[in-house]
């Protein structure tokens, strides 16, 4: 497994200069950060997420979504939705952050070797998943079939649209997208993401699944692929919660027994099936 | 040499037709028919007579409702593989939604009003094939539900 670097003192952030910032969809926008000291490279595992701080206005986990093999920019792709988002999409390239981690676990990409993958995501959830699929595109002679199924609200909420399209026109890769909503001006699937798992082009005994969006999209795709027969010891899902310090220390999300931010937030889904049938939890 | 699919091996190896017997599949194949759809080209119109269903072989299918002074709001698309339409089994018998190929679509047709007449008069093949269909409007039902919770929709810090 790679080596990852983590950061001196879990809980200082270090100083990270924001190189770009792009909008992605109305509220989705891209952060590239690159380090301030410039003393070495950041490396990550694909599912891992940092703590981003806005200087005076707050810290948040945020997922790691560029591409593990570069070590000099870490990417991150999230939504506007709070004070801390909202503040950082606000920042300029050259403004300062601080960054800890990387924490949690990662993807099982390595273990995926010779079996065929299947990524089943929703809105947002593509970008925890897409460094994962940079890893995998970089190493495709040592997998099976690779499918990507990908659900949107509507044709303009699609993530990362060219580099779907791109992946599309592959050879080698299944890129099936739908949305929830659309108008007759579209000319792609409408429906549920999870109704593209019964004709995704895997073999379900052979197949490790990855699964990322918002829960109860998560809990009918799980449904799906164990429908296909996909067994839940190679299925995975990144689950969200009130992560802080990233360490395990706070508890604020803890989960059962367990600390997203450090036994996640990627699990495997037979380590945490009886908990996501627990509502309170 | 191409080989082509006739409709009666297509029928039996349909997983919506499995568990019916080799009469029944042969009635059933008999009210079958090919046809093909370009893009854009309405399959049906709403409020028209439901006198079919459909099994989509290649393509894709809009179900949509027309809006006037807007574009028409898509509610599904049936693809390869999928069973379309229920209308003809429920009085009226009229189609609720318009539906429109997006692209080049082969679908199978069923003649309704003739297999209408042999459900009614075969309670046993009534059931087995309201099963069938029971099970197809559950997978929508759950589906349109899911759609409507905006799942994607903004969440918080």
């Amino acid at each position: 497994m790679k080596e990852m670097t983590a950061l001196k003192d879990p809980m200082v952030p270090a100083p990270f200069r924001i190189e770009r910032v792009r909008k992605e969809l109305s509220d989705t926008f891209t952060i590239d950060l690159v380090s301030a000291e410039r003393r070495r490279a950041f490396s990550f595992l694909p599912g891992q997420f940092n703590m981003l701080y806005v200087f005076g206005v707050g810290e948040i986990p945020i997922s790691i979504s560029g591409d593990p093999a570069d070590p000099e920019t870490i990417v991150h792709t999230t939504r506007a939705v709070g004070s801390v988002t909202n503040a950082m999409w606000k920042l300029g390239a050259g403004q300062t952050i601080g960054v800890r981690g990387p924490f949690g676990t990662s993807w099982p990409v390595e273990k995926a070797e010779g079996l065929d993958v299947v990524i089943v995501t929703g809105g947002i959830g593509l970008a925890p998943l897409r460094p994962a699929i940079y890893q995998i595109m970089s190493n495709r002679a040592a997998y099976g079939n690779v499918c990507i199924l990908y659900g949107a609200r509507t044709p303009e909420d699609i993530l990362f649209r060219k580099e779907l399209e791109k992946w599309r026109g592959q050879f080698d890769l299944q890129v099936d997208v739908t949305v929830d909503y659309a108008t007759g001006r579209w000319a792609g699937r409408v429906g549920v993401v999870t109704k593209l798992i019964g004709r995704g082009g895997f073999d379900p005994h052979q197949t490790v699944a990855l699964v990322c969006g918002p829960e109860i999209m998560m809990r009918f795709a799980v449904e799906a692929l164990a429908e296909r027969g996909v067994p839940n010891e190679r299925i995975y899902v990144s689950l969200e919660r009130n992560m802080k310090c990233g360490i395990g220390f706070c508890g604020h999300c803890q989960l059962g027994g367990d600390f997203v931010c450090k036994d996640g937030p990627v699990f495997g889904f037979d380590k945490i099936a009886h908990k996501f049938a627990i509502q309170e939890l | 040499m191409v080989q082509e699919i006739g409709l009666d091996q297509l029928i039996r190896e349909h997983p919506f037709f499995e568990g019916l017997d080799d009469a029944t599949l042969e009635l059933i194949a008999g009210c079958a028919a090919n046809e093909r759809f370009d893009a854009g080209q309405y399959v049906f119109r709403e409020g028209q007579p439901a006198d079919k269903f459909y099994m989509v072989r290649h393509g894709s299918v809009a179900l949509e409702v027309r809006a006037p002074g807007r574009d028409s709001i898509v509610l599904q698309t049936c693809d390869d593989g999928d069973v379309m339409g229920w209308s003809w089994l429920v009085p009226p018998f009229r189609w609720k939604w318009d539906a429109r190929a997006t692209r080049l679509s082969r679908l199978v047709s069923f003649d309704a009003i003739c297999l209408r007449g042999k459900l009614d008069a075969d309670p046993a093949l009534g059931y087995a094939m309201y099963k069938r269909f029971v099970r197809v409007i559950a997978e929508r039902l759950a589906n349109a539900r899911l759609q409507m919770l905006d799942l994607y929709g903004a969440g918080k810090e």
